[in-house]
């Protein structure tokens, strides 16, 4: 399983590497900086606008450094003089003095060299504090870098960047940035920043002189399902000096179809969310339906044995830190470690309370249910006094981290690694259970404890084994929630009593029902929750859970069974 | 119903004699003597129990009547229920309400609303409140609005059968819906806050020690009531039948018996009662907020009974008495292992000690009887073959 999900998660690595991958530009922005600074100064206006459209990511940064007086002018020995930007010297010289300085060169990005120096590598020339005076700046200079910044994110190399600095000059609705936009069109090749680019162009042209071209403007946004759009119309049909006849038609259309399209999309969208925190509830709930619902084991501690798991995931990611160091490749591969970790730590704890306190409760559930709430509070204030009291942090790896927007469905990678884990899980349990001899073992000793012990089942080992079982599938919860929400000492008191819902209505001991209710508990939580807010909505959904059990006592799948009291 | 005529013969007595001596020599020294003590004797004699100390078992006898209704349940009926502290809480607000608008004009804001209510820009008092300005009625809603909530819920489980760990899990998931629904500032009942800042009761100051008083002995006497009235109710054939319930239910059923409203029956009653307890709780403590009905609670309430022992009616007492005092005791000496303490006493009743505190003085005898005899003899001879 864990070969399998490496191979996944490989391939979507490498699908952001091939995003990327065209996004390479030309250096030539750079060597237009630099001329820029060095022009003569009445030529210099002139040489900073030559430098909209084109696609280099240094120019931001560097322009902005020249606004704030932060751009120097080095003059080496030999009298050249080389624009540059400073920085500490000890992120690019591990051995520099703190407050030590080296010059970023404007024209190649590295550290200017000293040539004096004979060492190899060549060490940097080092500069003090305020020992070189900032380029200056004129007001006309001034306001062509404003103008230059104003667009130049519509070129930047980062397809994020270009596509929301074309939004915001969209939002700015001025017919100047129209030829640019278009000159962009002719050359962008990312898809999502082509889109943005035609709504932009769109929006400006709604402002335009030509009754035609708005009402094409119109019906494209209408087409493009622009949500800034819709407000536009909204604000623009209300308005006194009202739009014309056709204009105001269109607008409605446009509105008409913009909304129906919203409302497809909100309900994939929640569809999506529920399933997801379905998934959540599904992985906590898999541990209860093993040890509660086969067991008959009520484990209050549940709870507590999925904040194992997630300390567990707090301790991997530093020890990957301390390791590889936070940045690097390897430190991104930490949840995958993680995981069996966390399986591990939470089935060790399990055995331990399995064999210290619920070995001699087997026939006491209700008891069973005091001594392990015992256990959840002395595990909490453990974690209290190893962890803190506060939240911990844990950082997201990249490849969990933003999300994939199909047909404007935004699909978060943490909710669908969640939902795709929750069913490798399920299939995992259901292989165990039905497919191994520990299933089999663990499925003759539920059913009858007595008889399988009569015919040579250890029971005790079985008991121990379904246990720390049940107690590692809590502690895998624990590990994705961390990835999901705050890691803190009594998080496991947030999620314990809707577990023991979702395994309760779902039928006890039926591995199947505990799907469906998971899901379903989790799917109507979130429709609610942007009707009633989050709150009210989980209380609704535990009332109509209780109301659901008077109806049918034994859960979706009730266990059958002639056996009374 | 048809009730076997005999099972009335065999009734033991409701109190015997050395009973009755042991159950009014307490009560009477805490209902009486130490009021008495406290008002009459200078401040610095040793013999006069403190205002504070008059206020702690005021508050301890409360918890004492919400730890014998989890008892009812739980030792006598065999239904451990996790939500007794929401019908506690709920009695509380129903009281709590009176209080706050007893407050009057003398609140933060000078106004007759109160605090909370000017401060979430009410602009006047809702119209369910107003009724909560007689005594009366606010003393009586204490009792059935959780009668009430309990006859719901309990009717709609037990009609359909719902037992063990399910009802315990069910009644876990009331309450903390229930918490959570106080918890929200739009419900209307202070939020996370709750009601605090009390002035007076039936025109009495709160602050006043003789008010103090008059609450710590209408505590005494009401555990002491609850106390005769549930010995009365397991004495009874009632209580047989509770017993019977615990301990067989279908057997009971099949012999004729309406299990289910028995269960609602001593579901009800005990809702109300603590109730009843929750109103005294509040002017005592001075504060009621949702943290009360938090599903800890109800579980600590669980935990007194277990330690005390259940199955009886003096364990409740001593269990909420011995563990609330150590609570005191460890939240202030060592606050970082309070939680261990109590995790430590719920697992250590549960596998070492199921019979409670109660069970120890048996447990004593039985050792000493077994050192006094001689090994040589053994205890239990076998039959002879």
């Amino acid at each position: 399983m864990p070969r399998f999900l490496a191979f996944i998660i490989l391939a979507l690595v490498s699908g952001f590497g091939a995003l990327r991958a065209d996004d390479a530009a030309p250096d030539s922005g750079r060597a237009l900086l630099v001329a820029a600074v060095l022009a003569p100064a009445k030529d210099q206006p002139a040489a900073v606008r030559a430098l909209v459209g084109v696609e280099d990511s240094a120019i931001t940064p560097v322009l902005n450094a020249w606004r704030a007086g932060e751009l120097y002018l080095v003059v080496l020995a030999d009298g050249t003089r080389v624009p540059a930007t400073l920085a500490t010297a000890a992120t690019h010289v591990p051995s520099a003095a703190p407050d030590q300085l080296v010059a970023l060169s404007v024209a190649t990005g590295s550290p200017i060299m000293d040539p004096a120096s004979s060492a190899t590598p060549a060490a940097p020339l080092f500069f003090a504090p305020k020992q070189l005076k900032p380029i200056d700046t004129t007001a006309p200079l001034r306001r062509a870098m404003r103008d230059v910044l104003e667009v130049a994110g519509v070129a930047d190399p980062d397809p994020k960047i270009r596509r929301e600095s074309i939004e915001r000059l969209g939002q700015s609705r001025k017919l100047e940035h129209l030829p640019l936009l278009k000159a962009r069109l002719n050359v962008e090749k990312v898809s999502v920043v082509r889109t943005a680019l035609a709504e932009s162009i769109a929006f400006i042209q709604l402002a335009d002189a030509e009754e035609s071209t708005r009402l094409a403007a119109i019906a494209s946004l209408g087409d493009a399902h622009s949500l800034a759009a819709a407000a536009r119309f909204k604000e623009a049909l209300a308005a006194t000096p009202a739009p014309s006849a056709a204009e105001a038609e269109a607008m409605r259309g446009a509105l008409r179809q913009i909304e129906g399209h919203w409302q497809v999309v909100n309900f994939f969208g929640n569809l999506f969310r529920g399933l997801s925190a379905g998934s959540v509830l599904l992985l906590i709930a898999l541990g209860l339906a093993i040890t509660f619902g086969l067991m008959g084991v009520i484990n209050m501690a549940h709870g507590e044995l999925m904040v194992v798991g997630a300390y567990a995931t707090f301790v991997t990611q530093n020890i990957f830190v301390s390791f590889f160091g936070a940045g690097s490749t390897a430190f991104h591969f930490y949840f995958i470690a993680a995981l069996p970790v966390a399986f591990i730590s939470a089935a060790l704890v399990g055995l331990v309370i399995e064999r210290g306190i619920i070995q001699f409760l087997y026939k006491r559930p209700l008891e069973s249910l005091l001594a392990t709430w015992g256990v959840s509070l002395a595990l909490q204030q453990t974690f209290r006094l190893i962890f803190g009291p506060a939240n911990v942090q844990i950082n997201a790896p990249s490849w969990l981290q933003g999300g994939a927007t199909v047909f404007d469905v935004a699909f978060a990678y943490n909710r669908l690694f969640v939902i795709g884990f929750a069913i490798l899980v399920v299939l995992g349990v259901w292989l165990v259970l039905n497919r191994t001899p520990l299933g089999l073992l663990v499925r003759a000793v539920m059913q009858n404890r007595q008889m399988a012990s009569c015919i040579g089942v250890r029971t005790t080992r079985v008991n121990m084994m379904t246990f720390a079982f049940g107690s590692g599938l809590a502690g895998l919860a624990g590990a994705c929630l961390s990835q999901l929400g705050n890691v803190g000492p009594s998080m496991g008191q947030l999620h314990i009593i809707d577990a023991f819902m979702v395994v309760v209505s779902g039928g006890v001991g039926n591995v199947l029902g505990t799907v469906i209710a998971a899901l379903g508990i989790g799917t109507v939580d979130q429709i609610l929750q942007p009707v009633l807010g989050a709150v009210m909505g989980k209380i609704l959904v535990l009332f109509a859970i209780i109301l659901f059990l008077q109806w049918r006592p034994g859960g979706l799948f009730p266990t059958r069974s002639r056996s009374l009291d | 119903m048809s009730a076997p005529e005999k099972l009335s013969d065999v009734e033991p007595r409701f109190f015997s004699r050395a009973q009755w001596i042991a159950f009014l020599v307490p009560t009477l020294v805490l209902a009486l003597l130490l009021p008495l003590l406290n008002a009459f004797l200078p401040a610095e004699h040793f013999l006069r129990p403190s205002d504070f100390t008059l206020n702690l078992y005021g508050k301890y006898a409360t918890y004492a009547v919400l730890a014998l209704g989890v008892d009812l349940l739980w030792g006598y009926l065999g239904i451990l229920s996790l939500g007794q502290a929401l019908f506690f809480a709920l009695g509380g607000y129903a009281f709590g309400m009176h209080l706050l608008l007893m407050i009057g004009k003398d609140g933060q804001y000078k106004s007759d609303l109160p605090d909370y209510m000017v401060f979430l820009g009410y602009k006047e008092l809702p119209a369910h409140w107003a009724p909560f300005h007689s005594f009366p009625f606010a003393a009586f809603a204490a009792l059935w609005v959780p009668a009430l909530l309990a006859f719901v819920f309990g009717w709609l489980a037990f009609r359909s059968r719902v037992k063990g760990v399910y009802l315990s899990i069910l009644t876990q998931a009331l309450t903390y819906a229930a918490a959570l629904l106080f918890f929200r500032n739009d419900f209307g009942f202070g939020g996370n806050n709750g009601f605090t800042d009390f002035k007076r009761v039936l025109g009495a100051e709160l602050s006043s020690p003789d008010t103090r008083r008059w609450l710590y002995f209408a505590s005494i006497v009401l555990l002491a009531l609850v106390f005769l009235l549930y010995r009365w109710l397991t004495r009874a054939k009632f209580g047989h039948l509770m017993q019977a319930i615990r301990d067989g239910e279908n057997r009971v059923l099949f012999s004729g018996y309406a299990t289910a409203r028995y269960k609602l029956f001593v579901f009800v009653l005990v809702a109300a009662v603590t109730g009843i307890a929750g109103a005294l709780y509040v002017p005592q403590v001075g504060i009621i907020n949702p943290s009360e009905m938090t599903p800890e609670k109800s579980i600590e309430a669980v935990v007194w009974v277990a330690v005390g022992g259940r199955g009886t009616l003096i364990g409740p007492i001593l269990g909420a008495l011995f563990v609330n005092a150590l609570k005191s005791w460890a939240t202030r000496a060592a606050p970082e292992l309070w939680l261990y303490i109590l995790g430590g006493l719920f697992v250590g009743v549960v596998l070492l000690l199921p019979g409670g505190l109660v069970s120890i003085p048996g447990k004593i005898k039985a050792l000493v009887a077994r050192l006094r005899r001689p090994p040589a003899s053994p205890a239990s001879p076998e039959p002879a073959a």
